[in-house]
């Protein structure tokens, strides 16, 4: 029986999908300008040929908005994303090599961060920081750390059982020295999938407090301000204004979950199979 | 009368990623030959890790989903197709399996044994089947994890010979058990046989299974190396394989002796014998030749170029 | 000691654990409330009113903005409130914080419970047909549909409903046109109803997603496990074995992922209830947030983050009473 080669694929799967999403952040940035712009003698447009995704009641053009609104979403999720990997990656570790109190205590805060829903800490912490930009960074790139860490720890406790590092411990190389010569490599696939998996929830996030005014602000052609803009324009029956930057961005989180999806089997040692 | 079991070169691979794209087929058994006969108990005779569970899972068609079967099985003289495979196991074709983990947690004993049949014969055959290895019925209302690795077992042999079977396939029956219990369940095997089951007793064991066996099967490397009659090993002259010799002369009422070096992981040997490295007769022909058949010999089979005689050892 | 002493043992140590944590959660929300540059008087009375105000109204606005007491005083007194049972009140609502989240959780609490509960029964349903078909075609369809929802935000899914149930097919009321204060006596049962259905539909079918890719997991795990192997060598089928083996040995896991659901679940009514301008707790939580209104958000924080804590303290207590091992083994100790 011979089935294609599943390795090669998922790499040009991987490649492919990096590549799309990479046009959609340089193509978003570039039409920042055309998703500002305002022409009243064209408002309200259904979609055509000439309006791919229609125009909204100041005439400005969704697909425009969306582009852009996709680009700064993606850019947004880089960077929350790799706070937020960083700050697991920092704490797994402390946690995991300082042991006694200091771990108590970070797990404590796991467990208290958890404790509070998600939205409702994105939020709290967007207002600590004034909301806008740096609110919406903050509040997500601080609530999103916590399983990547315990992924970390419970990595980096295992680690430090394993004959190798015992050994290396009694020939008397320091404590910094293992961590960057030994754990360090071992970590990096399973950090790397962690993060690459952080995108979509820091993107679902910012997009919803966005939407529900603790982001940025409503001048900016973000996704979750442009749908909620078109919360009032339901009932008149302007459906583009919904349907198709939302469709967009799932379409974003869905290539993301996809790559971090394909890049953990890629690493994961037990895909040996299949 | 045809045999129970017929098995014809039967080869089992798995298929695996290797560093990076490439991807390969990993042999864990490779022309493996055996027959059983009703009324016999044939054992499979290997080192841990030669594949030898994945021989009993091959024969119920149980084998992951990345593992691939080649060769010919033939139950009762028909081929074991999967479908009529699946249709036979738990009635006519069981498994006594290893341990305690083969059965579910979260489950009370009696309820596993009746496979979840509640009518009072099913309730009467499954008392009677624990009776009949000395296990009280109060056992049934235990979950497995409050049994004893002994009481395991015995549960384990009652549910598997609930349903008269013709063909038992037993997968290291006694490991974790002392000498006393290790032998009242090979007994019990043995008391299947002679109402005219046939029995497969896969193991590592060969002191255990010559107990009971009327025909051993060596495995090495993932390989049948060796076929030989229960009697043959009464002496280290019977045998024919330098590998079996070794076996035989490990045995501590025949001195302990030990074999030095390790055996292969199977399918790391492309060419030649697989014992070569730690054959003491190994000649330049042994490492060769591409492929050393199994050939019949002196009433029993061998894959050696230069098989033992009698006289010699 | 007894076994019904260990068990107490065990609650008595989670609860108090629980206790701590919910302090921190307090001292976390408050401390980052009163970190705000946000100035709520200009968000709430409005840069022009305060323009023609005179000092003595400013002076008198931001006490009761608390605005002119030092954080730490503040958070302590609201302590000793909290303490003996006393939230504050909430500077939007002029009400009691406890009585506001009273009314608006009693109205959250149908929705949330009616989501909490389609979504576990049809996520554990979905992941157990996943597992037990796995990598046939049911299992891709689930995969699939699990994989779109939660890619997929939740206002969004929400927005999508209300405009083909409410704006196309005109089946259901538009949330938007209900006035947000109206009179609670005289909206119907059936209305209230009419206008829950879309909420809690948008919630369950968002927390399936989770629950059903989790147990799909559990489900492969145990059909790979060496007890499965053996029912199939006894002639057991695969849809069987998952009901008779499956069902029990996920239902373990599937107890911690349904309470942990809790969170979403909370999480994503505040979304769906902005949407649907549904008068609960979460649209209550971004009105206090939108205003500063410390004393409610403090409160709501504080009500939801031991509504999560009491449902993972549910969870292992039912995760003794349900497994054996614990139950029987904390009989023999």
């Amino acid at each position: 029986m011979r089935t294609s080669n599943r390795r090669r694929s998922t790499l040009s799967f991987l490649l492919a999908a990096a590549a799309a999403l990479a046009v959609v952040t340089v193509v978003g940035i570039l039409l920042t300008e055309t998703a500002m712009e305002t022409d009243f003698s064209r408002t309200g447009l259904p979609p055509s040929l000439d309006a791919l995704f229609g125009t909204d009641w100041m005439g400005r053009d969704m697909f425009a908005r969306t582009l852009s609104g996709l680009s700064l979403s993606i850019r947004i999720g880089l960077l929350t994303a790799a706070i937020s990997a960083a700050v697991a990656l920092a704490l797994g570790i402390v946690s995991a090599v300082c042991g006694g109190l200091v771990d108590a205590a970070i797990s404590w805060c796991i467990d208290l961060v958890m404790g509070i829903p998600h939205i409702l800490l994105v939020m709290l912490i967007s207002i600590a920081c004034g909301r806008g930009f740096t609110g919406v960074v903050m509040g997500v790139a601080l609530s999103h750390w916590t399983s990547l860490a315990r992924v970390v720890r419970g990595e980096v406790i295992q680690l430090r059982q394993a004959p190798y590092i015992l050994t290396a411990q009694k020939l008397g190389v320091s404590r910094a020295g293992i961590v960057r010569r030994h754990l360090l490599p071992h970590l990096l696939p399973q950090f790397l999938t962690g993060l690459v998996l952080l995108f979509p929830h820091a993107i679902l996030h910012e997009a919803s407090v966005t939407f529900l005014g603790f982001g940025l602000s409503s001048e900016r052609p973000a996704i979750g301000a442009i749908l909620s803009e078109s919360m009032r324009y339901l009932t008149t029956g302007k459906w583009w204004l919904a349907l198709f930057p939302g469709l967009s961005l799932v379409l974003v989180v869905m290539l993301f979950a996809l790559l971090g999806d394909r890049l953990r089997r890629l690493l994961d040692p037990a895909s040996v199979h299949g | 009368m045809p045999p129970i079991l017929e098995i014809r070169d039967l080869s089992i691979h798995f298929v695996q990623y290797e560093r990076g794209f490439r991807r390969r087929r990993l042999p864990v058994i490779r022309d493996l030959s055996l027959t059983i006969q009703p009324g016999q108990v044939v054992a499979v005779v290997g080192a841990s890790g030669s594949g030898k569970s994945l021989l009993a899972h091959g024969i119920l068609d149980l084998l992951p989903y990345n593992g691939q079967m080649e060769g010919s099985i033939l139950y009762q003289g028909e081929p074991l197709s999967p479908r009529r495979a699946e249709q036979l196991r738990g009635d006519e074709i069981v498994l006594i399996p290893q341990g305690v983990t083969y059965l579910d947690p979260l489950m009370k004993v009696g309820d596993q044994i009746r496979r979840g049949r509640k009518d009072p014969d099913s309730r009467a055959r499954c008392t009677a089947a624990l009776q009949r290895y000395g296990v009280g019925p109060e056992v049934e209302a235990l979950y497995p994890f409050e049994l004893s690795g002994g009481m395991a077992r015995r549960v384990l042999i009652a549910s598997a010979v609930v349903d008269r079977p013709k063909l038992i396939i037993t997968d290291e029956p006694t490991p974790g058990l002392d000498a006393k219990a290790a032998g009242r369940i090979l007994g019990h095997l043995r008391e299947l046989a002679e109402e005219g089951a046939g029995v497969l007793l896969v193991t590592h064991d060969l002191e255990l299974a010559l107990t009971i066996a009327h025909r051993v099967t060596v495995f090495y490397a993932g390989e049948t190396i060796e076929e030989a009659a229960a009697q043959d090993f009464s002496s280290s002259a019977g045998l024919r394989h330098p590998f079996t010799r070794a076996l035989w002369r490990a045995m501590p009422q025949h001195g302990f002796h030990p074999l030095s070096g390790a055996q292969p992981y199977p399918g790391t040997v492309d060419t030649g014998c697989p014992f070569a490295g730690q054959c003491s007769r190994c000649r330049p022909d042994c490492v060769q030749t591409q492929r050393i058949p199994l050939r019949p010999w002196r009433g029993g089979a061998v894959r050696c170029l230069f098989p033992e005689e009698e006289a010699s050892s | 000691m007894g076994r019904l002493g260990h068990r107490l043992r065990f609650a008595g140590k989670k609860l108090l654990r629980m206790v701590l944590l919910l302090f921190g959660v307090s001292a976390v929300t408050f401390a980052l409330m009163a970190a705000s540059p946000l100035d709520p008087l200009q968000t709430n009375v409005g840069q022009a009113a305060l323009g023609s105000m005179s000092p003595e109204q400013i002076a008198q606005l931001e006490a009761y903005w608390g605005m002119d007491v030092p954080p730490l005083e503040r958070y302590l007194s609201w302590l000793i409130g909290a303490l003996h049972g006393d939230f504050g009140t909430s500077l939007l609502y002029r009400q009691p914080v406890l009585t506001v989240i009273g009314q608006r959780l009693r109205s959250s609490l149908w929705l949330m419970l009616t989501a909490w509960i389609l979504s576990g029964v049809l996520g554990l349903a979905l992941g157990i047909t996943a597992g037990a078909c796995r990598d046939r075609w049911p299992d891709k369809l689930i995969r699939g549909y699990c994989f779109t929802i939660s890619s997929t935000p939740a206002f969004w899914l929400a927005l999508l409903l209300l405009m083909i149930f409410s704006v196309w097919l005109g089946w259901l009321p538009i949330g938007l046109s209900i006035p947000i204060g109206m009179d609670a006596a005289s909206v119907t049962l059936l209305d209230r109803l009419r206008h829950a259905i879309l909420p809690a539909l948008t919630l369950s079918i968002t927390g399936v997603a989770n629950i059903a890719l989790h147990t799909r997991e559990k489900t492969i795990d145990v059909m790979e496990s060496d007890y499965a192997l053996f029912a199939r060598a006894r002639g057991e089928r695969p849809l069987a074995i998952a009901v008779r083996h499956g069902l029990w040995n996920v239902a373990l896991p599937a107890i911690t992922l349904q309470f942990a659901s809790i969170s979403e679940i909370v999480g994503g009514s505040v979304l769906v209830e902005q949407v649907f301008s549904y008068p609960g707790l979460g649209q209550a939580a971004v009105t206090a947030g939108l205003g500063s209104d410390l004393p409610l958000l403090l409160g709501i924080t504080v009500v939801t983050a031991a509504l999560v804590f009491a449902g993972n303290l549910a969870a292992d207590l039912l995760y003794g009473a349900v497994d054996p091992k614990i139950r029987r083994g904390a009989a023999r100790s």
